[in-house]
């Protein structure tokens, strides 16, 4: 009967690990960006920082950790790319379905309250430069 | 034709043909659930946008404690890859502390979760209600973090099914296979509170 050859079990173990991506620098970009989230929500919103700015670089650093997440914790950076493409179809959908969400957004109460107001201030705008 | 003959044409079949078929059944449940979750987090926008009256959740709900708590789940994702990696080179043992470290990170989360929620119903917070507010901020909360809630709760099961196998020494080096499909969902678990933290306690 064949012994295994413990030497190269090691050598298999120590190449497993060697092939694993750096979890742990990982670990500290999703720390890093988490801190980068807070610090962002935590500046008072004013017209140097408006609201969309704020959620702008909310939703880039949530997807950045996202992808860090996919990529590096479930391996998709080293899958083949049929398994990336399964991955990103529902980002596809979902995308497609807050673009055909759009309209709607644009007839909602607020909407139509900040058209009547900026409809105002040119009225009042309007009225203050008749002679 | 015999049976090496039909192997050979599996295999070349088709490009989704993948290493684990396991694997490729949860990544294909996970597209399925994760366009649940964007679903709801749409919908979530969606209706806040048109709403006048909605609060501003930094201010009502505790920014700090789920700051903790997307930490926790991100120290529980480098626990889970951890232990999948210790099975990988047949450590057993290993994989089970790493893997029961996981599911810790897991149960905090959901004790984390449930004192949160208590305080906001105990403050006035309910699915019809709330003292801040367009009635619709409690309703969508707690259908979210309520649905991301039930996810760590089936994975803590999960991973505590796969501990148990583990101290059984039914999980095998041969069959790292199944930590990693386990891991996958975990990960996901992870990915998705990245988005709702974002969605409905920083913006």
């Amino acid at each position: 009967m064949n012994k295994p050859d413990i030497n190269s079990e090691a050598k298999s173990d120590a190449h497993v690990a060697s092939l694993e991506p750096n979890y742990i620098g990982v670990f500290w970009w999703l720390v890093g960006l988490t801190i980068a989230e807070l610090l962002v929500a935590v500046v008072p919103i004013g017209p140097m920082y408006p609201k969309i700015v704020q959620a702008a670089l909310l939703i880039g650093l949530a997807l950045g950790k996202a992808g860090l997440v996919a990529l590096y914790f479930m391996h998709l950076k080293f899958e083949k790319r049929t398994l990336g493409v399964i991955a990103l179809t529902p980002l596809l959908i979902c995308t497609l379905l807050i673009i055909s969400l759009l309209p709607d957004l644009t007839s909602t109460p607020r909407a139509s309250q900040k058209a009547k107001a900026a409809q105002t201030e040119n009225a009042a705008e309007a009225v203050a430069e008749l002679p | 034709m015999s049976h090496a003959t039909i192997h050979a044409v599996e295999a070349h079949e088709s490009p989704l043909t993948p290493e684990s078929w396991g694997k490729l059944g949860m990544w294909i449940f996970l597209a399925g659930d994760a366009m649940t979750f964007g679903t709801l987090l749409a919908g979530y926008g969606a209706i806040r946008a048109g709403a006048l009256d909605w609060p501003v959740p930094a201010e009502v709900l505790g920014i700090p404690l789920t700051g903790f708590m997307t930490f926790l789940l991100i120290c529980s994702s480098v626990t889970m890859v951890k232990g999948l990696s210790a099975i990988k080179q047949g450590n057993v043992e290993r994989m089970n502390l790493f893997l029961g470290l996981t599911i810790l990170g897991g149960v905090i989360f959901l004790g984390l979760q449930a004192y949160e929620w208590t305080h906001l119903i105990h403050r006035g917070m309910h699915l019809s209600s709330n003292p801040w507010g367009n009635y619709l901020f409690g309703t969508t909360f707690f259908t979210i973090t309520g649905f991301h809630g039930a996810h760590v709760t089936g994975g803590v099961i999960y991973l505590g099914v796969i501990v148990f196998r583990g101290l059984r020494g039914k999980i095998t080096k041969e069959k790292a296979n199944l930590v990693e499909i386990a891991g996958l969902y975990w990960h996901f678990v992870d990915l998705v509170w990245i988005l709702v933290f974002t969605f409905v306690y920083l913006i």
